[in-house]
């Protein structure tokens, strides 16, 4: 699609890009989210959610005991229903990889990735040596998956080749150790055409997810935002034959919300995108809520939230 | 299951309760009809009938004309105007709560997917009455003189692809400026027109000054050529819209008009290609085709036509088609029998004469009347299908070179009533829609609709125009 990666270049291929019209993606997005999803397939959206979340946890009170718990959440997100299937992995700071990564084996966790943002996360305002650090430290302690920021202040000051160069060059420290989810922030990019450019960008320099948001800014993964990247990632596929995956995060906190997103992922990017390897969802309060509805198709009435465990 | 398929998710219609026989609404009550037949009207999704309704003859439009008149000269053209206001806007707040009610009856006799009848149809017909409401007491400012007057009493005859939307657009200025109605809906779309009278009664609006009669064709030629009727307003076809300005030439009768098209929605390669792609999806299949305004000629610009056919073809692909009451269905049935064969009438024709046609993938239902999205590549101007009115899910795509190219193939054609022009360029979205022939022209939107906006045709599109200020004017003469 474009083998000169110069500055120069990369601005000319985001140029050619067709804008978005915010107006009609919203109507998209809002028509969309009428969709009515009922019994089997409320169930079925229900467990493809659960095998998506990316459990998080990313709060300067972390403790070793709290990530442990959470990895066993992730494993048996309901100890009293063990046809409720693992989460997609565990997101954590890269200190507690290690910790995340043990645990997981420890309780028959070992296929649950850990995932651990990098390169200054949140804000990502640090120099490369840092953000290259902080990535190595983490790959070191066991993280399969590497959720970066871009610098958005690069971006929104036009330096495209910067935002391009640091990515692959994070992708390098990944290599075949760690799969690279690049994270947009687009509540500070914006409008739905930066989010697009910055989607592109990422999935050039060799991104093997696109992310949504931090979950530190709002608004975070808005639906018109989720449908600009999954159009990108259908129409990256469509040129390069590679397919993208997506990861919304910040925002999505109950049951509707999740299975809003995937109608979004059914219908504009398409069914191919449907599983945890190209779908991710950025959670910590939503588990809880899908285990409760999930009860709710079983049982026939809602539970108690006493009998969902709080970790 | 190992995709996502949706399952059922069926809209109750336990909110409706339809009656066996519906009575003509003449001067406040329903009357059983001097013809003394009725005829049935059926769902178009299962061919069930859900009703038999009244066939009002020539004596029972008689009878509604008379009750039209004597509420207009008694009661209706006495009340002063902020009084009628609170009729129109009592109505409107009736409708907004019976919203569900009427959603499902009119998917029910219309076939159109609930998820329209419930987000666009009725909520529009409500606003519609609450725009007008307001009107009621400002009429000096419609731009008729000081002291405007109104025509009297007005027939009106609706089509069927937009029941009680249609009903809205007619009834609510008419009443809004002082005039008295008799009104006749379409006669495979009869129901929520009845139910609408319910509504007048529940409203405790005047006897005679909403009148409704249903029939066919007969009906309406009875009402247009009344001479108690002084002014007529028809939305239907540009050939029954000919036969009433022969009928009513050399008469004192007003007239709007409001009639076919074949509208162009083009875009440009400089447009958003995605919300373009939404906007001819839009455009073309919202309410199975059957819109007037409908974007049927796709104009694309030659270097983006494949990408643009590429995108079209996938989201094409994931439009549901099937039970109207399913909440997750995009396109519904096709209104009547008569409606299918024109409609496959003039596909075959498209493929006759060489264009190349392309159907979404999806499984029509066995009973009912269905067509599948539909779109032919490779059209040019001399096509059948690409100057007739097809009024079904049918789309044809034309290509241009430059922006001059655009402007006269979208105005070649006898209609002018509904235009689109897609692009990012602020500057030719002016250009180009300052050289359109055409009534309505939006810009990078389509089938948007509001009742501040007016609405109408040129050239065989229509006379007049409905809604906003401009509509006012087609109920009221200027005072000598």
């Amino acid at each position: 699609m474009i083998t000169d990666t110069s500055e120069g270049s990369l601005k000319a291929f985001l140029k050619t890009l067709p804008q978005v019209d915010e107006v009609g993606a919203n109507a998209r997005a809002a028509m969309l989210a009428t969709r009515s999803i009922k019994t089997s397939s409320k169930a079925w959206a229900i467990d493809m959610a659960i095998s998506m979340v990316d459990l998080t946890t990313l709060e300067g009170a972390d403790t070793p005991g709290k990530v442990r718990a959470i990895c066993a959440k992730a494993v048996r997100p309901d100890a009293t229903d063990l046809s409720v299937p693992s989460v997609g992995a565990v997101c954590v700071y890269n200190d507690m990889v290690g910790v995340a990564r043990t645990a997981l084996d420890l309780i028959g966790g070992a296929a649950i990735p850990v995932a651990a943002v990098a390169t200054a996360f949140p804000s990502g305002r640090a120099s490369y040596a840092v953000k290259a650090q902080d990535t190595m430290d983490a790959i070191n302690a066991g993280a399969a998956e590497i959720d970066m920021v871009i610098d958005r202040g690069a971006f929104l000051s036009g330096r495209y080749g910067e935002v391009f160069d640091e990515i692959v060059k994070i992708k390098e420290l990944c290599g075949d150790k760690a799969h690279l989810k690049v994270i947009l922030e687009t509540g500070e990019l914006v409008t739905l055409d930066n989010v697009r450019k910055a989607s592109y960008l990422a999935m050039l320099a060799g991104a093997d997810f696109i992310k949504t948001s931090t979950g530190k800014v709002t608004p975070a993964a808005t639906a018109p935002v989720v449908l600009v990247m999954l159009e990108a990632v259908r129409d990256y596929y469509s040129m390069t034959q590679t397919r993208i995956g997506v990861k919304p995060a910040g925002g999505i906190r109950n049951t509707k919300d999740a299975i809003k997103q995937l109608v979004l992922v059914n219908e504009v990017a398409g069914p191919e995108w449907l599983n945890p390897q190209l779908f991710r969802i950025g959670a910590s309060a939503l588990l809880n809520d899908l285990l409760l509805q999930r009860m709710k198709l079983r049982d026939g009435y809602y539970a108690s939230p006493s009998y969902v465990t709080l970790d | 299951m190992s995709q996502f398929e949706y399952a059922p998710a069926l809209e109750s219609t336990a909110i409706v309760n339809i009656a066996e026989r519906y009575n003509l609404f003449i001067n406040g009550k329903f009357v059983t009809p001097k013809s003394g037949k009725y005829f049935p009207t059926i769902n178009p999704a299962n061919e069930k009938v859900l009703a038999k309704v009244a066939e009002a003859n020539s004596t029972d439009v008689d009878l509604a004309v008379q009750a039209a008149r004597n509420a207009y000269s008694k009661v209706w053209s006495k009340l002063p105007a902020a009084e009628r206001g609170k009729y129109l806007f009592r109505i409107a707040r009736i409708l907004q709560e019976r919203a569900r009610e009427f959603a499902v009856l009119e998917t029910l006799d219309n076939g159109k997917p609930i998820r329209e009848s419930r987000d666009t149809d009725i909520p529009l017909a409500a606003a519609h009455f609450f725009y007008h409401a307001g009107w009621a007491d400002k009429l000096q400012y419609a731009g008729v003189g000081d002291q405007p007057k109104p025509y009297g009493v007005v027939g009106q005859i609706i089509p069927w692809n937009f029941p009680m939307l249609m009903l809205a657009w007619k009834v609510a200025p008419a009443l809004a400026t002082g005039n008295t109605v008799v009104l006749k809906p379409a006669e495979t779309t009869s129901l929520t027109a009845l139910l609408f009278a319910e509504v007048c009664q529940q409203a405790e609006l005047p006897a005679g000054v909403v009148n409704i009669v249903t029939g066919a064709g007969a009906t309406g030629a009875d009402i247009v050529n009344h001479p108690g009727i002084d002014k007529i307003a028809f939305t239907g076809s540009t050939e029954v819209g000919k036969l009433i300005a022969t009928s009513i030439a050399g008469t004192k009768k007003g007239a709007t008009l409001e009639l076919g098209g074949k509208a162009a929605n083009i875009i440009f390669d400089d447009a958003a290609i995605d919300e373009a792609v939404e906007g001819i999806v839009n455009g073309i299949f919202f309410n199975q085709g059957h819109v007037c305004c409908a974007g049927s000629r796709l104009l694309v610009q030659e270097n983006i036509h494949d990408e643009v056919l590429e995108k079209l073809k996938v989201r094409m692909a994931h439009i549901r088609l099937g039970n109207p009451l399913d909440k997750n269905t995009d396109i519904g049935a096709i209104n009547s029998a008569a409606q299918l064969a024109k409609i496959k009438e003039l596909v075959t024709a498209g493929g006759s004469e060489g264009a190349e046609q392309w159907s979404a993938p999806c499984n029509l239902p066995e009973e009912g009347f269905w067509f599948a999205p539909t779109i032919f590549t490779g059209v040019s101007q001399t096509h059948r299908i690409a100057r007739e009115e097809i009024f079904g899910p049918v789309l044809s795509v034309l290509t241009f070179r430059t922006p001059q190219e655009a402007i006269e193939k979208a105005n070649n054609t006898p209609y002018g009533l509904s235009a689109g022009v897609w692009s990012e360029k602020g500057s030719k979205v002016l250009w180009t829609a300052s050289r359109l022939r055409a009534g309505v022209i939006w810009a990078n939107t389509f089938n948007k609709f509001d009742p501040a906006s007016p609405f109408g045709g040129y050239k065989e599109s229509g006379w007049g125009r409905e809604g906003g200020r401009h509509g006012l004017a087609a109920y009221l003469k200027a005072s000598n």
